[in-house]
């Protein structure tokens, strides 16, 4: 172990130090190096997770998640729909013991785990899909929330049963303490290698989503208001405020963040409702294409598959079903039964996919920034013929903002602000999700979380520096590896989350649980 | 009887136990549940690593509250013969004193006047105001 971590530092290391040794080249070129040094870096890990099936265009890793998300609502006889209803009671505090005030609450673990992944790939995301796929792409994101419901049930219920709690009051849950414990419980053989498989791609993960695609997207953001300027200045900043929280402990930056960014949360639903209401006629016709476009793709490259592709892809993305992530939020939770937060927490993808980012998506289709061809009705592709092209040849976050100052025109600065804040918290879940992944690996310490930390650190000032495409096929490609190894482990331990379900559902008919009068 | 006293470790607490004191020594057989409420809400925001740490927290607060708060509330009404106990708890101040008060089957809950004033107030309203027009064990407000 000792030695994969030793080598693992000094390349992350060698990053940091070349890095600045680039800062003597215009800025500019410095961003253009940063670029090609990591396309070139991440090329063959990329390559590997969207490798196509053989014979047809379809990335394998689309398929295991979809074949994942479906077999689980298949085991649990569609949990998502039949305990709808008591995740809500669950969530609103029927069924908690008032002597556990205090402790962590249904509703708090949800919204932490919730402003994890609420964000960017709610706003870029879904205009990246859109932006390829054509109106289609939205159906299958659908789709792929509510299925996806099910696999983040199975994951966050096994994520408090197995979660490890220490003398000093502290909790550590999550994939790698499950799969471990619980293949070991099963007497199942290469619990511990899964293990730490998955802790790896964890914090790739954490480096890639849950960073460089945050800060990438924020300074895309910012220079949409400001103009253009170096990528690496915005990444320093971000770097600074950062290093401000995790390493020097300034919690408050934090707090602040995690009690404004729900309320930017509402305001975002709020003014895609605004722009709704406002083009209610064209609802109707959003959803036409929308159908439409899922089994004809209207144009878009690839056709409908493409459509399908893309709408999975960044669902996944969004709300990270079936990854393991959230597992990792929702272990702290105070409860006596872990099936409890299973319930709760497939009410994440819902709010996150099914409700948000169909709003963007709506909002996207209505504003018409996605060009027709008037003749065939069919959507008219950029020169590359890669995506469809938009009015002003936006993608990425700067089509959603497009989409809305279409609508509202003060909109677009709001929008900065939030995806500013949205990628901060992003950061921030993300950089712990990763530091338990690194502490299972090394051992809990100073030195060892420092080092993660610092790492951590440098990795924004790099994804602000390099162009969207490589940080955002690095950053899917390691989120999806770790739903490689999650899912694959979740099929043995399904059957444990089965024996919780069923005994935790003939005690509720039976009246044994029942609601606290408050 | 039994009489809930609500303490919110500011001085003003000290003439809400000095009038049950009184109040006590009248009676014969008087029970005085010395109740502090640590603020808190299900429906807050917290980081991931505030919850992961929450429990140890729960019990630093509940251990402060006890050691700075209550226990010597309780130590000098037990010094001057009455009888008395403790409880220390999360919630919304208002609600919780009110609950326990309710379940324990008090005649009487009695607190110190509101010890924030002006603005504050206005905005987040008051605990002690919350109570006398909520309660449903009659409450007695100390000057």
């Amino acid at each position: 172990m000792r030695k994969i971590y030793s080598t693992f530092v000094t390349l992350l290391a060698f990053l940091a130090i070349t890095l600045p040794a680039q800062a003597q080249d215009a800025a500019q070129s410095l961003d253009a190096r940063v670029n090609e040094a990591f396309a070139t870096f991440t090329g063959p890990f990329v390559s590997f997770i969207f490798a196509p099936i053989p014979g047809t265009s379809f990335p394998w890793i689309v398929m295991w998640l979809v074949i994942g998300a479906t077999v689980f609502t298949i085991y649990f006889a569609a949990v998502q729909f039949r305990f709808f209803g008591h995740a809500i009671g669950l969530v609103k505090g029927d069924y908690s013991d008032p002597n556990d005030a205090g402790e962590v609450s249904h509703f708090q673990a949800l919204a932490t785990a919730l402003s994890g992944t609420v964000g960017l790939g709610n706003i870029a995301g879904v205009a990246v899909a859109v932006g390829i796929g054509g109106p289609g792409a939205t159906f299958w994101m659908i789709l792929a929330g509510l299925l996806g419901m099910a696999s983040k049930f199975t994951e966050c219920t096994l994520g408090v049963k197995y979660r490890n709690e220490y003398p000093d009051g502290t909790v550590s849950g999550g994939p790698m303490y499950y799969i471990s414990k619980g293949f070991d419980e099963l007497g199942l053989p290469g619990g511990k290698i899964l293990a730490v498989l998955f802790s790896v791609f964890c914090i790739l993960g954490a480096f890639g989503g849950g960073n460089m695609f945050q800060a990438n997207q924020a300074h895309a953001q910012i220079t949409q208001i400001t103009g253009d300027f170096p990528g690496w200045i915005t990444g320093l900043v971000f770097a600074a405020v950062v290093f401000a929280v995790i390493v020097g402990g300034i919690k408050s930056i934090a707090k602040v963040t995690e009690k404004v960014v729900p309320f930017m949360g509402i305001m975002y639903v709020g003014a895609a409702l605004v722009v709704l209401i406002v083009n209610f006629d064209m609802i109707g016709w959003a959803f036409g294409q929308i159908f439409a476009g899922a089994f004809t793709g209207l144009g878009v490259a690839g056709g409908f598959v493409g459509a399908l592709i893309q709408g999975f892809k960044r669902a996944a993305f969004s709300n990270e079903a079936g990854v393991g992530s959230a597992a990792i939020a929702h272990s702290a939770v105070k409860t006596k039964e872990p099936i409890t937060e299973g319930f709760v927490s497939l009410l994440e993808p819902l709010i996150d996919t099914v409700v948000i980012c169909t709003m963007t998506a709506l909002v996207i289709i209505i504003s018409q920034q996605l060009i027709v061809d008037q003749a065939t009705g069919n959507y008219m592709l950029n020169e590359a013929g890669s995506a469809i092209a938009t009015v002003d040849g936006n993608s990425g976050v700067a089509l959603t903002s497009a989409a809305f100052g279409s609508a509202i025109g003060w909109f677009p600065f709001v929008l900065a602000i939030a995806v500013i804040l949205f990628a901060f918290s992003t950061m921030i879940s993300w950089s712990y999700y990763g530091l338990k992944a690194w502490t299972y690996l090394f051992g809990e310490g100073k030195t060892t979380e420092l080092v993660f930390k610092l790492i951590f650190c440098v990795f924004i000032v790099i994804g602000a520096a390099a162009s969207l495409g490589p940080v955002i096929d690095f950053s899917d490609a390691a989120i999806f590896a770790m739903a490689v190894v999650n899912i694959f482990c979740l099929y043995f331990l399904m059957k444990v989350v089965r024996a919780e379900l069923n005994s935790y559902s003939d005690r509720l008919k039976s009246g044994e649980i029942k609601k606290f009068v408050h | 009887m039994k009489l809930v006293i609500g303490l919110d470790g500011q001085s003003s607490g000290d003439k809400a136990l000095a009038f049950a004191k009184d109040l006590a020594a009248k009676t014969t057989d008087c029970e005085l549940i010395i109740v502090y409420v640590i603020e808190w809400s299900p429906f807050s925001f917290q980081t991931a690593e505030e919850n992961a740490e929450r429990h140890k927290r729960r019990e630093e607060e509940i251990a402060v509250a006890s050691e700075r708060v209550v226990n010597p509330a309780v130590e000098t009404l037990t010094k001057a013969g009455l009888s008395a106990r403790a409880i220390v708890r999360h919630g919304d101040v208002a609600d919780t004193i009110d609950d326990i008060a309710h379940q324990e089957g008090a005649s009487q809950i009695i607190v110190a006047r509101s010890s924030a004033g002006g603005l504050t107030s206005r905005i987040f309203g008051s605990s002690t105001a919350n109570l006398v027009m909520n309660a449903r064990v009659p409450v007695t407000v100390v000057a």
